[in-house]
């Protein structure tokens, strides 16, 4: 393979992790709050069908990017109402935002099935984008994966570095502790998960913007739900999630290379390679560290203020 | 706004069966806005999905054989939900639960085996090895939790999509009918190897009657036994079962097991009920549908029968609906959605006092 | 002894109050948790705020720090009405608040859990610096980049401690703070204390302990279901004429058991070491020790030292990796869970009667069912035998007066006292051979306590060994025969409670070896 091949397949690989690196960022966020939103398939597949409607209609990637932002926001707020606000199991609730979320992408994505639009642009800066080999790579992307690496930046900086992200992972270690300090316990989970909807809805943007530049049904084909294992595997650190969504692109795309180059294994058995792979992370990660000692303590029980 | 709980001292019972009374009606009312939104008429939606499949015999026989595997799955995760242990992967388990039962009602297409050892035999085995083929596949992920600790809620998941795709590959593979003039899939499976109708000429399977022994025998396992104890406590007060004697380790994987058995034993009625032969999409969402069951039917097995009938209501019809008023039949999902979520926050009312403050 | 309130507050004439509570109310639906208190807390003075389990202590406290809201009432500071939302409006009045059950977040470090109750104004760039100057003011050792699980309870403390007044306040309110220090910490803490006041901070102690209101307090407010029964000066009060105040009925003293032979060993373990299978929890190491029938052997320590995983291990929640560690009448057990170990004669109760000792939102008939079911009595060939699981609960609530509505209450509708009776009931009805009970009666009103330990001497009468793991010293003197202590997991030898002082347990506790113990006893 040449290095200008490589180049283009490391791209791929990028443009793969993407998505999966916007979604498990704001998931890890939510999680580092406490609070487990399952939901996160459901919005975003909202986020993409959402997204290409007002891109298509629009005319506009940053349109499409926002609406799907929005979207995500939306149907989180329905996740906190229930999980947060009604204090109610946060499995099940996530479980039936993925339900309603695959449901209604499919009525608001309906009319634009089979439509096209450009896919979102990439950088090009003079002759930084040409260098060879690593130009396009590091100079040549486009906008929404710059944007997830400053997204991951930025959260590690507000968790480590900030007051308020001192609160978050607090309400997140010991909810009954934080509230009794007078830590707004729901307040800061209700926003932490709205982040996460945010942020899973414009992950799912990129998908129907940038990395298939149409909408089809059910096209987010679990990455939902592999962000989740991601989050887990990162051990709920950031910077560990660009790791995990690299090595899960990489997975991703060598399967697809894999079946261009028909090497006789059955198309749909290297399709399973990303499912069984994030299953073999997770058993990876479960051996030898003792059970779950880097997860939030509070990770998934409701609260309620007591006496 | 600020949503204050109080939990309630005492629970009514009034209440525990209003809620998701309740909470059916006010899905009803919310998925109504949204056709309205999609510019079709709820009123008429209403009478398509929630009247008239009561009205004719064809579709209440379709309303039990649609319910059938729904109730069976859902049956199996109250054993999972009640325990606090989350198999969102009922779909995979039915998937290969059908492929298992599949495989010998396909090996006995050519009669050689009948020939020798007669046909009597073969639709139990079939059975079996559905039950079988799930609860193995169910156990899976529980053991990956017993034993590492890994979520069971991602890895139980993750075989749904593995199972698709084995199932996907077989039917255009190795299991393809060879005359088939290359259509995905199998044999159609002869009579022996296929679930007897109940009424000469009519749609209601024995199906129905296994998923109705298999909701007396969960009602009488809760209410009597030990086992059904075990669960409700390990669900409760873990530190208790432990302290009580029980095994976690134990109790995972005999609850998963169950689960997928019993999903595998719905995917094997499936298919050997009303399809009758290997597709490539043998289950239409059953898996995740079972979840909504599970938890409108309170975890309980009667409420679970009952939720069943109501489930399999929106899935008929959604069928007609998408035939009669154009509306798709992601709808009906939504729908489903939002019903979920309307049971759920059912609950809440039934477990707190909730005092609402504007602008608190 | 001044029965009345306002006669109390004329005994410091010329001062007017800084913090001044009038007519609260607090309702939680039915029932009243403060009923009408009125309480005067000064500058300079240490006020203690004594009165059972369940007398309203802690709610009061709690509408101090802005954590509920009073139903009726006044709050006031410097002679000022005020409302105090929430903790922060409380903090900025100046009071702070030393947790009982510690505010604190495991995964955090030192520096982290004391800016965590900081104004949000404050800098908290030189935090650590403020820290280690408050540690040596105060002479409370600190480090502020440890994880705080790391921490033992008496370290644990001083973070609370350090974290109130950090923020300087006025009034300094200290639920509970000695109940799980060692006596020489209590010591420590009690020097902080009076250097507090001697800095004109005035401080509100909250305890059940009368000897440590004696040597701390100028003032005591006493409530008794919810109402102010008396205001005192508790140093010119009797511990028994405080106690008479605080119950309302005088409690009966234990009857021991006359002369009891020892019996034969029962119970005994043989080098026993377990890994806790808890990220965060204590590793048992070589403990060995017997007991014999007719005895009770005590197990004092501080909590966190290990007595969670003790008991887990002599239940059998946690079995060891050799059979012959643990034997009871001569049978191996140690590898058994715990249904093998009640089958062989054991009977436990653990410390957490919440989720732990019973399920809280099943009914007693249901617990009944918990740890009777391995022995047959009522369970047959897995299936539930509903009617003699009632009678077997039945039977508990009227042996052992539990206050219930009967077989089929929720245990959660139980107060703590009468489901700790029912649970160390139904253990004893069993006729058990060897009992082993964490904190009997952590929690419970001193009726009930009374009850319980009776219970407990009796039991070991009719010739079973039993075994108590406690924090209450003077729980352990009354009722045992030998006491030992654990101390990061490690059990010292068991000694004969009257040749054994309070000094010498005090120093176990803090760790030292039985050795050097010794020498400080004589």
């Amino acid at each position: 393979m040449s290095a200008d091949m490589l180049e283009l397949v490391l791209m791929t690989v990028v443009t793969a992790a993407t998505p999966l690196i916007i979604a498990a960022i704001g998931e890890l966020v939510a999680e580092r709050s406490g609070v487990l939103n399952l939901g996160v398939e459901g919005m975003m597949i909202v986020g993409a069908s959402v997204g290409f409607a007002a891109a298509f209609s629009s005319g506009s990637t940053l349109i499409g990017a926002l609406a799907g932002i929005a979207a995500g926001v939306v149907l989180s707020s329905l996740f906190a109402l229930l999980a947060i606000g009604l204090a109610i199991n946060q499995v099940a609730s996530g479980l039936s935002l993925t339900i309603l979320g695959v449901g209604l992408s499919g009525l608001m994505g309906a009319p634009f099935v089979g439509q096209k639009r450009e896919a979102a642009s990439r950088l090009a800066i003079p002759y930084l984008s040409d260098i060879p080999y690593v130009g396009r790579l590091v100079f040549g992307e486009d906008m929404f994966v710059y944007a997830a690496i400053a997204l991951v930046a930025a959260c590690w900086w507000f968790l480590n570095r900030t007051r308020a992200g001192l609160t978050l992972r607090a309400i997140g270690d010991n909810h009954h502790s934080a509230h009794a300090l007078g830590l707004p316990v729901r307040r800061v989970r209700v926003l932490s998960t709205l982040f996460g909807g945010a942020c899973a809805g414009l992950a799912g943007a990129y998908l129907s913007l940038a990395y298939t530049p149409f909408w089809s049904p059910g096209m987010t084909a679990g990455r939902g739900w592999i962000a989740l294992a991601l989050v887990v595997f990162a051990s709920w650190k950031p910077w560990r999630v660009v790791l995990g969504a690299l090595l899960f692109g990489g997975a991703t795309v060598l399967q697809l290379h894999a079946q261009a180059a028909s090497i006789g294994v059955p198309g749909q058995l290297l399709s399973a390679t990303p499912y069984l792979a994030t299953i073999v992370a997770l058993m990876i990660l479960s051996i030898g560290a003792r059970r779950n000692a880097a997860a939030p303590a509070a990770l998934g029980q409701p609260f309620v203020a007591t006496r | 706004m600020r949503i204050d709980l109080e939990p309630r001292r005492v629970r009514s019972r009034v209440l525990e069966i209003a809620a998701p009374v309740g909470a059916l009606l006010v899905s009803i009312l919310l998925g109504g806005v949204v056709i309205a939104l999609l510019g079709k008429s709820p009123v008429e939606a209403f009478q398509v999905y929630f009247v008239d499949p009561l009205l004719e015999s064809w579709s209440l026989q379709e309303l039990a054989v649609k319910a059938c595997p729904l109730v069976l799955i859902a049956v199996g995760l109250s054993f999972c939900f009640r325990a606090n242990l989350w198999n969102i992967g009922a779909e995979g388990q039915f998937i290969i639960g059908g492929l298992a039962g599949a495989c010998l009602g396909i090996a006995t297409h050519d009669g050689a085996m009948q020939e020798t050892f007669g046909g009597w035999w073969i639709l139990p085995a079939m059975l079996l090895l559905g039950v079988i083929g799930g609860a193995a596949y169910g156990l899976i992920p529980a053991i990956l939790r017993a034993w590492l600790g890994a979520s069971e809620i991602l890895t139980s998941l993750m075989l749904v999509y593995v199972a698709e795709l084995g199932l996907d590959y077989l039917v255009r593979g190795p299991l393809r009918d060879p005359h088939g003039f290359n259509f995905p899939q199998s044999v159609t499976f002869d009579d022996v190897a296929r679930l007897p109708f109940l009424m000469e000429g009519e749609r209601l399977h024995a199906g129905v009657l296994i998923a109705l022994a298999v909701v007396a025998i969960a009602a009488f396992v809760f209410a009597r036994s030990l086992f059904g104890f075990e669960i409700r406590l390990v669900g409760e007060a873990p530190r208790a079962a432990r302290f009580a004697g029980f095994s976690e380790k134990r109790l995972t994987l005999v609850a998963f097991a169950i689960s997928g058995g019993l999903a595998g034993l719905a995917g094997i009625c499936e298919v050997a009920g009303q399809i009758g032969q290997l597709q490539p999409a043998i289950s239409g969402g059953y898996g995740f549908t079972a979840i909504i069951v599970a938890f409108l039917g309170r975890l309980r097995p009667l409420g679970i029968l009952i939720a069943g009938l109501v489930l399999a209501l929106t899935y008929i019809g959604g069928e007609t609906a998408q035939v009669a008023m154009k509306l798709p039949q992601d709808m009906t999902r939504a729908y489903q959605g939002i019903l979920l979520m309307c049971v759920l926050g059912a609950d809440a009312v039934t477990r707190y006092r909730i005092h609402l403050r504007i602008g608190g | 002894m001044n029965d009345d309130g306002a006669t109390g507050t004329e005994q410091t004439t010329g001062k007017a109050p800084l913090v001044s509570v009038r007519g609260i109310v607090k309702r939680f639906g039915d029932f009243v948790a403060n009923d009408h208190v009125d309480l005067d807390i000064y500058a300079h003075e240490a006020h203690a705020l004594i009165g059972e389990n369940g007398a309203g202590k802690s709610t009061l406290v709690k509408m101090l720090y802005g954590l509920l809201e009073p139903s009726e009432g006044t709050i006031s500071i410097d002679g000022e009405p005020v409302l105090l939302a929430n903790p922060d409006a409380a903090r900025s009045r100046g009071i702070g608040m030393v947790f009982q059950h510690f505010s604190l977040f495991d995964n955090l470090t030192v520096a982290e859990n004391i800016a965590l109750a900081l104004p949000k104004s404050r800098d908290l760039s030189d935090l650590r610096e403020q820290v280690l100057g408050f540690s040596r003011r105060y002479g409370l050792t600190l480090e502020p980049d440890r994880e705080v699980w790391t921490l033992s309870a008496g370290e644990r403390q001083r973070i609370e401690i350090a974290r109130c007044l950090l923020q300087d306040p006025r009034l300094v309110v200290l639920d509970e703070p000695t109940s799980v220090l060692t006596p020489r910490e209590v010591e420590t803490l009690f020097v902080t204390l009076d250097k507090l006041k001697a800095e004109g901070r005035a401080l509100l102690y909250i305890s059940h302990k009368l000897d440590e209101v004696k040597r701390l307090c100028e003032r005591a407010t006493i409530l008794r279901r919810g109402k102010v029964v008396g205001v005192c000066d508790p140093r010119a009060e009797s511990a028994r004429s405080l106690a008479a105040l605080m119950v309302g009925a005088s409690i009966a003293e234990i009857k021991p058991n006359g002369n009891r032979a020892p019996g034969p060993e029962r119970f005994i373990v043989d080098r026993l070491s377990i890994v806790s299978p808890d990220p965060h929890g204590v590793d048992l190491e070589d403990i060995s020790f017997s007991v014999r029938g007719g005895e009770i052997l005590g197990v004092a320590g501080v909590a966190g030292n290990g007595q969670s995983e003790f008991f887990d291990a002599l239940s059998g929640e946690t079995p060891a990796d050799r059979a012959d560690a643990i034997r009871i009448d001569g049978a191996s057990v140690g590898v058994d869970g715990v249904d093998a170990r009640r089958a062989r004669g054991a009977a436990f109760t653990p410390e957490e009667r919440n989720g732990h000792a019973a399920a809280p939102d099943f009914s007693l008939s249901d617990n009944a069912v918990l740890s009777l079911h391995a022995l047959g009595d009522v369970a047959r060939r897995g299936l539930i035998q509903f009617d003699r699981a009632r009678l077997a609960a039945a039977r508990v609530i009227e042996r052992f007066d539990v206050r219930a509505a009967g077989p089929q209450a929720a245990a959660r509708d139980l107060s703590g006292g009468n489901l700790q009776k029912f649970v160390v009931g139904r253990e004893i009805l069993r006729d058990p051979k060897v009992l082993v009970v964490n904190q009997p009666t952590w929690g419970v009103d001193a009726l009930a306590s009374a009850a319980i330990r009776q219970a407990l001497v009796d039991l070991a009468g009719s010739g079973a060994a039993v075994i108590v793991i406690s924090q209450d010293l003077d729980e352990l003197f009354e009722i045992c025969d030998r006491i030992a202590v654990i101390h990061e997991g490690r059990l010292s030898k068991p000694r004969a409670a009257r040749d054994i002082t309070r000094e010498d347990i005090g120093m176990l506790m803090a760790g030292a070896t039985a050795g050097s113990a010794d020498s400080h006893a004589h």
